[in-house]
């Protein structure tokens, strides 16, 4: 395989890893006020994603690191083309992190329902905003042909764009309560299961919907074949969810959300960001570094990605019992 | 006012506050993990009890370096996308690397400590902070790298489409400009924690005769006396390599106009509002060149002659960067640093032999003391980065062609105010909580630690 190539897989796995995992987190976050009903239950809710919350993040640091390196015609197109979501992003998950950090350190109420009501946007809009960004980029955007974006904010709202950050919404709000079902005690551990019945098929007319109208645009068989999965994994997360079957569920929703993510990628492949005009597309080929650059990027990959799985993965196993009210929880 | 001059202010404005936060991070995550070392080799339970309390300071601090951090990776390619197009290849992967080296060991084990305490062996979860403080330690090594390449570019060749060509990645991670700023940064932010730890302690020790405090004390003052000490030797070793490499800024210092040998060092120098002529003067013959060159006798060049010499060599413009800004900055660095040594050597006296110091006005340094060195610090950016002006990277790329140029301005305008007004709620909402739990002093021993063995 050329090494652009490895690379393009290697920053479609990073965004796998970031929104399989950052994906609950957002879901936990967005669904803190109507699963958690009073203090105690709160800090269950936000127990279950403390220790981890922060290592997820790290993963789309890192992707976006690597596409700067791999791709630096992709990543500086793409950041200043989606300029104010990518600003939204930004000072939501600023609003979001120091809320989990600060919101304990209070015994006070309306300090923690002001930093609730900071935790709810910032998860809820990153989960929506992220979505209008991908299908901005399986969509293609209006390229000058030094590569500069030529469009304006309305452009990036395009219907197919909002259908996206309903899908991306919806179902991390689904993986979001079918992690909660896994790893917390009565009573938010039923109620968590019922959100997700009740959030769930939403997703999956959305997810269908939204798969139906990226293969009309872009079709790669490939890209068929991971849609298909996609929706199938989701079917059988909320047949397990129903069944109380908790940890296949959650199995089901990530690969979901990763097979999602396999779809959008494959179908731009060779494209990184298609043109909408005749201008011509940004390709693995045309964005990517030098040779050199590629080669020690994934010596660099090879020693390190591993490491990083295997210490992430202890910690998931250090923190693996369910959370209870009785924990204490954050700090 | 364009867009680019809103995109150079935004990103002074957030640099500059991402930096106050990174300085604690790197310096107190070692300081905190010695306390704990110290409670897990020797049961005394007072260390158990500091390493909480500064454990806490440290961790409100932390949230902040993180969340502000994301800002600063993003913004390469938000307002800076022809810079990125230019330097992606080299500059890129340092930043990958940190990301995936650094930033993934500190977060996930600082969460492993933060919520580890009553689950992990007691050696493992010391581990734990250790292998953090490494990570913060190992994310400031490449992203000097990264910003060392900009000073100094090295280890790459233009290509023929105009783009920065990685060729030795080797000379990039030991850029000269790298291996002398890695030090200088960390002794500065060990001077920042070290402060902290000492004001802290100092005032608990004054206030309240807080005796557990005692050792803080001593632990912090020995640290910022160190590092003040570490922050000058590698300051002057950095002053060479600097006018080496950027004569410019070296003359911009000093606001040396004219070519001297030997050249002296002005300890004030009053000049003309826009910076060009000296209108008063104090000065120490010879030091200048001892610094710049290691010869007292050595020759340091003016910023006329630079200027000539430069136009010469890319053409008409003007390549000095605003010399009141760098003239002013350098000395605020020197001077604010070693102010906040002095004050730490005070309050070690002060406690000399089992005294108790009871001195309103110890209690009152007290509080200045830590942001007399994060100043410092602040100080030292705003004098590297404005001193490299009008370059983006050194006699490569100036600022001016980095920009987005498919950013209008409102788009910029919008971010600038949006990250100012949320980073000046979000300062307030921090300094209060800091003095709030100074204040509050020492926590209880935590049974259910104490019991997990
Ligand atoms: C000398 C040290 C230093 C310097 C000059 C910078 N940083 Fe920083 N950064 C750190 C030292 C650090 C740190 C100590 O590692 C932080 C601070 C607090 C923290 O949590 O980690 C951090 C956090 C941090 C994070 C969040 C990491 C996480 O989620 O854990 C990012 C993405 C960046 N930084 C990126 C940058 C960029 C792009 C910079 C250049 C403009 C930059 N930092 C300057
Ligand atoms: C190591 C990380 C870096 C730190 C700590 C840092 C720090 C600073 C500081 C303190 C300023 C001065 C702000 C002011 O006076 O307005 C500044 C300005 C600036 N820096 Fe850096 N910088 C870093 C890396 C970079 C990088 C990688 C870039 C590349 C785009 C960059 C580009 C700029 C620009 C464009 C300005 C504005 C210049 C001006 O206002 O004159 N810096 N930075
Ligand atoms: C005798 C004292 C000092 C000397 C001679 C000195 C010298 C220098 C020089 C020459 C630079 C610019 C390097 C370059 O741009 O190439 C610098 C930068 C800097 N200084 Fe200092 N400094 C001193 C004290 C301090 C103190 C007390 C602090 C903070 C507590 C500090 C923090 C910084 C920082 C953060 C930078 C920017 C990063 C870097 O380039 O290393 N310095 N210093």
């Amino acid at each position: 395989m050329e090494l652009t190539t490895v690379w393009f897989v290697l920053v479609a796995a990073l965004f796998t890893g970031y929104f399989v995992l950052e994906g609950f987190d957002f879901g936990v976050g967005a669904l803190l006020p109507v699963l958690g009903r009073d203090e105690p239950q709160r800090r269950m809710l936000l127990g279950t994603i403390g220790p981890v919350w922060d290592g997820n993040e790290v993963w789309v640091i890192t992707a976006g690191g690597a596409m700067f390196a791999a791709f630096p015609a992709w990543y500086a197109t793409l950041f200043s083309a989606l300029y104010l979501p990518l600003l939204l992003i930004l000072l939501a998950l600023i609003l979001r992190g120091v809320a989990f950090e600060y919101r304990g350190m209070r015994d006070h109420p309306t300090w923690r329902a002001r930093w609730d009501a900071a935790i709810v946007f910032g998860s809820t809009a990153p989960a929506f905003l992220w979505g209008v960004a991908f299908a901005n980029i399986a969509r293609g955007l209006p390229l000058a042909p030094d590569g500069d974006y030529t469009g304006g904010l309305l452009d990036l709202l395009h219907p197919y764009a909002l259908l996206g950050g309903v899908v991306t919404l919806s179902l991390f709000v689904t993986h979001g309560a079918v992690f909660l079902a896994l790893k917390t005690e009565a009573p938010i551990r039923a109620r968590a299961a019922r959100a997700a019945t009740r959030v769930g098929p939403l997703a999956l007319a959305a997810l269908a919907a939204f798969a139906v109208w990226t293969l009309t645009t872009r079709s790669a068989p490939a890209a068929a074949v991971a849609a298909a999965a996609s929706v199938a994994t989701l079917c059988g997360a909320l047949a397990a969810n129903r069944a109380r079957r908790e940890g296949w569920a959650f199995v089901g929703t990530a690969l979901t959300i990763g097979l999602l993510v396999v779809t959008l990628f494959t179908a731009l492949y060779p494209a990184v960001l298609p043109s909408t005009l005749p201008t011509g597309d940004l390709t693995v080929t045309n964005a990517a570094s030098s040779p050199y650059t590629l080669r020690l990027m994934t010596w660099v990959a090879a020693i390190f990605a591993p490491l990083v799985l295997l210490y992430q993965g202890w910690t998931y196993w250090v923190f693996r019992k369910r959370v209870t009210t009785a924990d204490n929880g954050y700090h | 006012m364009d867009a680019l001059d809103v995109a150079r202010w935004q990103f002074g404005v957030t640099t500059v506050y991402h930096f106050l936060f990174v300085p604690l991070t790197i310096g107190l995550s070692v300081l905190v993990a010695v306390l704990q070392t110290i409670w897990v080799r020797t049961g005394d339970e007072r260390y158990l009890r500091l390493t909480r309390f500064y454990g806490k300071l440290f961790l409100v601090n932390f949230a902040m370096g993180v969340v502000t951090g994301i800002v600063q990776e993003f913004q390469f390619g938000m307002n800076w996308s022809d810079y990125s197009r230019f330097v992606g290849d080299v500059f890129g992967v340092p930043l990958a690397i940190e990301a995936l080296f650094a930033f993934f060991l500190e977060s996930t084990f600082l969460g492993l400590w933060i919520f580890g305490w009553e689950r992990l062996p007691r050696r493992l979860h010391l581990a734990c902070i250790w292998i953090a403080a490494a990570g913060s330690t190992a994310s400031a090594y490449f992203i000097l790298a990264a910003n060392s390449w900009m000073q100094n570019p090295v280890g790459y060749q233009v290509d023929a489409a105009g783009r920065a060509r990685l060729t030795d990645f080797g000379a990039v991670l030991t850029n000269k400009v790298t291996l002398v700023t890695f030090p200088h940064t960390l002794a500065g932010c060990f001077l920042v924690a070290g402060a902290l730890m000492t004001a802290v302690a100092l005032w608990h020790l004054v206030k309240h005769g807080t005796e557990t405090f005692r050792p803080a004390l001593r632990l912090g003052a020995w640290v910022t006396l160190a590092a003040a000490a570490a922050v000058a030797v590698t300051g002057d070793t950095q002053g060479k390599i600097m006018t080496e490499v950027q004569p410019m800024k070296m003359a911009a210092a000093e606001a040396l106009y004219q070519t001297e040998q030997p050249a002296a060092f002005s300890v004030l120098t009053i000049g003309t509002l826009d910076g060009g002529q000296e209108v008063f003067a104090i000065k120490i013959p010879y030091l200048l060149s001892w610094l710049g060159t290691g010869d007292t006798h050595g020759r340091v060049e003016g910023i006329d002659d630079l200027q000539a010499q430069y136009a010469a060599q890319f053409g008409p413009g003007t390549y000095n960067p605003v010399i009141p800004v760098t003239y002013w900055s350098f000395r605020l660095m020197i001077g604010l640093g070693m102010l906040a040594a002095l004050v730490a050597l005070v309050a070690l006296w002060s406690q000399r032999r089992g005294r108790t110091p009871t001195s309103r006005w110890l209690a009152r340094a007290s509080l200045a003391l830590p942001l007399l060195p994060l100043a410092a610090n602040i100080f030292g950016w705003i004098f590297t980065e404005m001193g490299r002006q009008p370059w983006l990277v050194f006699g490569e790329m100036l600022t001016r062609d980095g920009v987005s140029r498919s950013v209008s301005l409102t788009e910029v305008l919008t971010s600038f105010t949006a990250f100012t007004l949320v980073y000046a709620a979000l300062a307030i909402i921090e300094v209060r909580l800091l003095v709030r739990y100074a204040r509050a002093g020492l926590p209880a021993a935590p049974d259910r630690v104490l019991e997990h063995a």
